[in-house]
């Protein structure tokens, strides 16, 4: 039983980043259940067996959006939004010409509460806007979420959470039970699927991400490779919106925190070759000009030797 | 600690509400209708009233009406809590001077949502 539980979180690993504990066992299993009972799977080892076969089935996807869907609702927490609408979006448009359209990532979308957000974010702050064009891209794993989302439909429940009342009579129209997001605020994202561990294939150069409440599931090393994946798509002076629970600290990141706004993180200026070789130099073992122990050589090419010995080191900071 | 009003003919959603009430650090006085709820106005002028919508003796869009005129001087939030769930009833509603509309059922998540958008409560 125990070899089981440990394949299915390698699976999980693989397919999406996310690392469960062993303590999430019985989780695993509450979630898996209506899953197992669908395929007429009698347990997580035939469930296994069944992902590795087809691994690119539609039991897969299930399987993977079941396990990595959070509860998620209209202007969750509401202050990342209140900090769109009060810092982020008054300097983008300071600093960025006319002409240029703001781009912004949903990078967790789910079932697209977080982009009709923001949406609706900008169509409150038209008046600073302008004719400025602005783009929303939001992305999820998988895609039955993503389609979900695309739909725009949400029950009454859902529809309560975070919004107002001349917020919801304002942006959705009542479709028999379910409340459906007006198509022109609906046409101002566009969504696809993307899994943060793969190649962002089109994506970018974006102003402003939202990655929030996914990173937590990730360990440090993936929570890394996927930061410079996104920092490798944002503008110089990007801004990065974290979750609550979340930070960089610890990690080696491209990004600086916000003094201000908790969860809120600058992209860190990129630093010129000169200027990481600076730094390690700095911070390297200093290696004496008349040293020729190290680099066997003096006068110039002893020099020119230490600069590609620093230059080999900082390569490893770049 | 501010006064929140539960006006609602059942007895177990008023049990309810005002739970949720008291949990947000409400103190909380129920009603069953309009009649009853102004009376308990005359008494102390609530800061928050969470109100039903179909009602016997006097309903809430009645009291609504009849409360924005005795007290217009007060700055009394008015949430409607219903199962009216139409974007017309909404509409009647935030125009006759209800500054919420919550639709039946719902949680104490919601609720809070609701007043911190009318600025009552900050988690």
């Amino acid at each position: 039983m125990a070899g089981e539980f440990e394949e299915f979180c390698k699976f999980l690993k693989m397919s999406s980043g996310m690392v469960l504990s062993d303590n999430k066992r019985y989780l695993v299993e509450s979630k898996l259940r209506p899953i197992l009972a669908k395929h007429g799977l009698a347990d997580l080892a035939e469930l296994v067996r069944e992902m590795s076969r087809r691994p690119t089935s539609m039991l897969v996807d299930e399987v993977t959006q079941v396990m990595t869907i959070n509860e998620t609702y209209f202007f969750r927490d509401k202050q990342p939004f209140d900090i769109m609408a009060e810092t982020i979006l008054p300097q983008l448009i300071r600093t960025r010409p006319p002409g240029r359209p703001i781009r912004i990532w949903s990078a967790a979308s789910a079932t697209g509460q977080e982009p009709y957000s923001l949406a609706i974010i900008l169509d409150q702050s038209r008046h600073l806007i302008g004719n400025r064009a602005v783009d929303i891209v939001a992305t999820d794993l998988s895609q039955k979420v993503i389609d979900r989302a695309r739909e725009g439909c949400y029950s009454q429940f859902e529809v309560q959470r975070g919004l107002s009342t001349p917020m919801l009579l304002k942006y959705f129209n009542k479709v028999g039970e379910k409340w459906c997001i007006r198509p022109e605020l609906k046409s101002a994202v566009t969504f696809r699927q993307i899994n943060l561990l793969s190649p962002f294939a089109g994506l970018g150069p974006f102003d402003v991400v939202f990655c929030r409440n996914v990173l937590i599931y990730f360990d440090a090393a993936t929570k890394s490779q996927v930061l410079r994946k996104i920092r490798s798509v944002m503008t110089d002076d990007g801004y990065l919106m974290l979750g609550a629970a979340e930070s960089t600290l610890g990690l080696p990141t491209d990004f600086e925190a916000d003094p201000q706004h908790k969860s809120l993180l600058r992209c860190a200026k990129r630093r010129s070759v000169g200027e990481v070789l600076d730094s390690v130099a700095a911070r390297a073992p200093a290696i004496p000009a008349a040293d020729h122990s190290i680099t066997g050589k003096s006068g110039t090419e002893g020099a020119a030797i230490r600069r590609m010995v620093l230059a080999a080191q900082a390569k490893r900071n770049i | 600690m501010k006064l929140a009003l539960v006006v609602d003919d059942s007895r177990v959603v008023r049990k309810f509400g005002s739970q949720m009430l008291e949990r947000l650090g409400f103190t909380v006085a129920a009603a069953a209708n309009g009649v009853e709820a102004l009376q308990c106005c005359s008494d102390q002028v609530p800061d928050l009233i969470l109100l039903d919508w179909n009602m016997p003796t006097m309903d809430g869009m009645e009291f609504l009406v009849r409360f924005r005129l005795l007290y217009a001087g007060h700055d009394t939030a008015i949430i409607f809590c219903t199962t009216e769930n139409d974007m017309e009833r909404m509409h009647q509603a935030l125009e006759a001077g209800a500054n919420e509309f919550i639709m039946k059922p719902y949680d104490e998540d919601i609720l809070r949502d609701k007043l911190q958008y009318i600025g009552m409560f900050v988690s």
